[in-house]
């Protein structure tokens, strides 16, 4: 057989019927992920039409988009901002129950953001294909599964079928090549990558990150970086499971156990790109060059590091842009005035992206005037920071310290920030009023976030860092 | 789905580039639990000022915007998300076509199973309608051409399976439910070789659920 990418070894074993020059391939799907918003047209259809689930047992829910982040109330409530967000939380409830769905809901001890969640559970594996009615979905690519968003009439498809309708997708390898400055993480990376490759630059390809950089990198670090693909406009971005992935899956309570385990280990271990493999493009990173990174525009790929001038508008559209994040041409990011602080969601809302957050604020203050949320990603996240005590470093320099959802990610729940005010946000879009209706969302590392939140301007984290390193 | 062969429109064009899904629907709507009436939120915090009346600067507020059902949107429309949400609006809004030199992929397989016509055409057809506004075209999908008012005509690529789709109004999750006997085996080679793995046994409920059309 010739020389296969990763993302084509997982795509072949998953083909029931090859695509045609008439027909898309009928591609299986190993896990469907759920959660309240992209689902309830679905099951709606399936309903009208009297379908059942295909594969129930293959299907995980949660809620994540809609919920409130402050507990619950002292007659028992949900503080939801409006009925529709509860109603909508409900109708998962109910079609879980009747369509026999395993719901990770309110009283789990899992529940979480849905790409938060998949991972920890070990429910995410190698060589999977895995899918949900969210673009996000990319994140579960850091196990060397192949994983995507759909839209609803697709999570209906899936639904009935467990399987998609899908045109083979060209593939990209993007190799960083070295190793990253201390001090600056995944985030930053991956601010890099699509400010290089540009929001577009991955359209009608799947990403496959490679080199010694991405080797390098944790789990949670990995899935920060596939989190995003979909922002360089990706369908999907990969890394081959290495002794990172089992050692980070082992004993995971849907893992497999004992002797299954070494065998999916096993089976694992081919999945990586052969030497010769072939991609549609590639491209190089140099992990060396990449500094402490923040946006500076309305879409993600405008990034640049975090001391560097912002570049002067090239059309009237990138003069709108500016204008409407008050960012000025030839200044840094650095040292604008900040509003609110968010730091969580799928792309940073993992244990070590608190630790990292946390690290920066230890014994000091937010300033005055800042406000700061901090959302864990997961009902899991949140146990094992609070065991290790971060809830009170964040409690104590300020900070708010929620539960855990999507949160001002998506700003759907009624956490939000209020028009004009500016966030440093460690989600993953800063599109127009992505944060609230007018708001300005700068995109930032767990670290950026909690410095900026101290000084009340953004701030380079590693000047904090610095001192610890002193003291 | 109804069938989409000709769609005959006046367009409008909205010249910014990268207008992604939450310019299209804020996230702030996604409450809904229907496909339904979307379209009165379609670009909501651009088209409405603050105290909800029209936005004079929108330019789909335009009285020559009016009854167009044919889109000229810049370059990398529908990035962001996968809600389907947004061709639900946008067609509830009355748009029927969206012309570009570049769509984002889940917004455009999303479009056209829903008959939203996400149509791609090269980036000089592309400058060339963002400068022409208001110009009548008509769109044949049989012919995967752009007919304009000079009798010119702008050649377009539709994936095939997706054209006959729009023509014949299929369903594609009929048509997938027709290939349920390959799934079936499929799914049982599979999970024979995933058994082995993990040890597992399969039911029958899990080949084939009982209530599965076919
Ligand atoms: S945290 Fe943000 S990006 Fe992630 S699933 Fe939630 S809304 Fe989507």
């Amino acid at each position: 057989m010739s020389a296969r990418t990763l993302f084509e070894k997982v795509w072949d074993a998953h083909v029931v019927a090859p695509e045609t020059a008439d027909t898309p391939a009928i591609l299986y799907v190993d896990l469907h992920l759920v959660h309240e918003v992209t689902s309830p047209q679905a099951f709606s259809e399936l309903r009208e039409r009297g379908l059942k689930l295909r594969r129930s047992d293959r299907m995980l829910a949660t809620l994540d988009h809609s919920t409130p982040t402050l507990p619950i109330n002292a007659d028992g409530s949900r503080p939801y901002v409006n009925a529709e967000a509860q109603a909508q939380v409900t109708q998962l409830e109910t079609n879980c129950r009747e369509f026999g769905v395993e719901l990770y809901g309110w009283g789990s001890a899992d529940r979480g953001i849905v790409h938060v969640m998949g991972p920890e559970l070990g429910a995410t594996q190698p060589g999977m294909t895995i899918v949900c009615g969210d673009s996000h979905t990319s994140t579960h690519g850091a196990f060397g599964a192949l994983a995507f968003g759909i839209g609803t009439t697709e999570v209906g498809h899936v639904m009935a079928t467990q399987c998609l309708l899908q045109r083979k997708p060209k593939t990209m390898a993007i190799h960083v090549d070295g190793q990253l400055p201390r001090g600056v993480g995944a985030k930053d990376l991956i601010l890099h990558i699509i400010g290089t490759v540009g929001i577009d630059g991955g359209t009608g390809h799947v990403l496959e990150y490679r080199g010694a950089a991405i080797e390098a990198l944790s789990m949670d670090e990995r899935m920060t970086v596939c989190n995003m693909s979909i922002e360089a406009g990706a369908r999907a971005g990969m890394i081959a499971p290495d002794e990172t992935t089992f050692a980070w899956l082992k004993g995971r309570p849907r893992a497999p156990q004992g002797a299954a385990w070494d065998a999916a280990v096993a089976a694992w271990r081919a999945l990586r790109s052969d030497d010769d493999a072939r991609y549609d493009r590639e491209i190089h990173i140099d992990a060396r060059s990449v500094q402490p990174t923040v946006t500076f525009g309305t879409h993600p790929g405008s990034a640049i590091a975090i001391d560097a001038p912002v570049p002067v508008a090239s059309s009237a559209q990138d003069q709108r842009a500016l204008d409407y994040m008050h960012s000025q041409a030839g200044q840094p990011i650095q040292g604008m005035p900040v509003d609110v602080v968010f730091v969580g969601s799928c792309t940073n809302g993992r244990l070590s992206d608190l630790r990292a957050a946390a690290r920066v604020l230890q014994g000091r203050h937010v300033a005055a005037g800042v406000r700061m949320l901090v959302v864990p990603g997961s009902e899991m996240v949140r146990r094992d920071a609070e065991l290790e005590g971060l809830h009170k470093v964040f409690l104590a320099a300020g900070a708010e310290w929620r539960e855990p959802g999507c949160s001002m990610c998506i700003a759907m729940n009624g956490d939000l920030a209020q028009p004009g005010q500016l966030v440093v946000s460690t989600s993953n879009r800063n599109f127009e009023g992505r944060q609230g209706k007018g708001a300005r969302t700068v995109l930032a590392s767990p670290a950026t976030a909690a410095a900026s939140a101290l000084a009340g301007r953004v701030a380079d984290p590693r000047e904090y860092l610095n001192q610890e390193q002193t003291a | 789905m109804k069938p989409v062969s000709r769609i005959h429109s006046r367009t409008a064009v909205l010249v910014d580039e990268n207008i992604d899904t939450d310019r299209i629907i804020p996230a702030r709507f996604l409450t809904t639990t229907t496909r339904e009436g979307l379209g009165k939120l379609c670009f909501n915090d651009w088209r409405y000022q603050a105290d909800g009346s029209d936005n004079p600067a929108f330019p789909l507020n335009r009285p020559e915007a009016q009854g167009c059902s044919i889109l000229v949107a810049g370059r990398n429309f529908g990035c962001g998300s996968s809600r389907e949400h947004a061709p639900w609006a946008l067609l509830d809004y009355g748009i029927q076509v969206v012309l570009c030199s570049e769509i984002a992929d889940i917004f455009r397989g999303n479009a056209l199973k829903n008959g939203l016509l996400a149509i791609m055409i090269s980036a000089a057809e592309h400058r060339w309608l963002l400068d022409h506004p208001g110009i009548e075209l008509s769109i044949d999908v049989r012919g995967q051409f752009i007919g304009l008012p000079d009798g010119g005509r702008i050649a377009f690529e539709l994936e095939p399976f997706a054209r006959h789709c729009l023509l014949n109004g299929v369903d594609q999750l009929g048509y997938l439910l027709q290939h349920v006997d390959q799934i079936d085996a499929f799914v049982r080679e599979r999970e024979g070789q995933e058994a082995a793995i993990h040890g597992r046994t399969l039911q029958q409920s899990e080949l084939r659920p009982e209530g599965l059309g076919a």
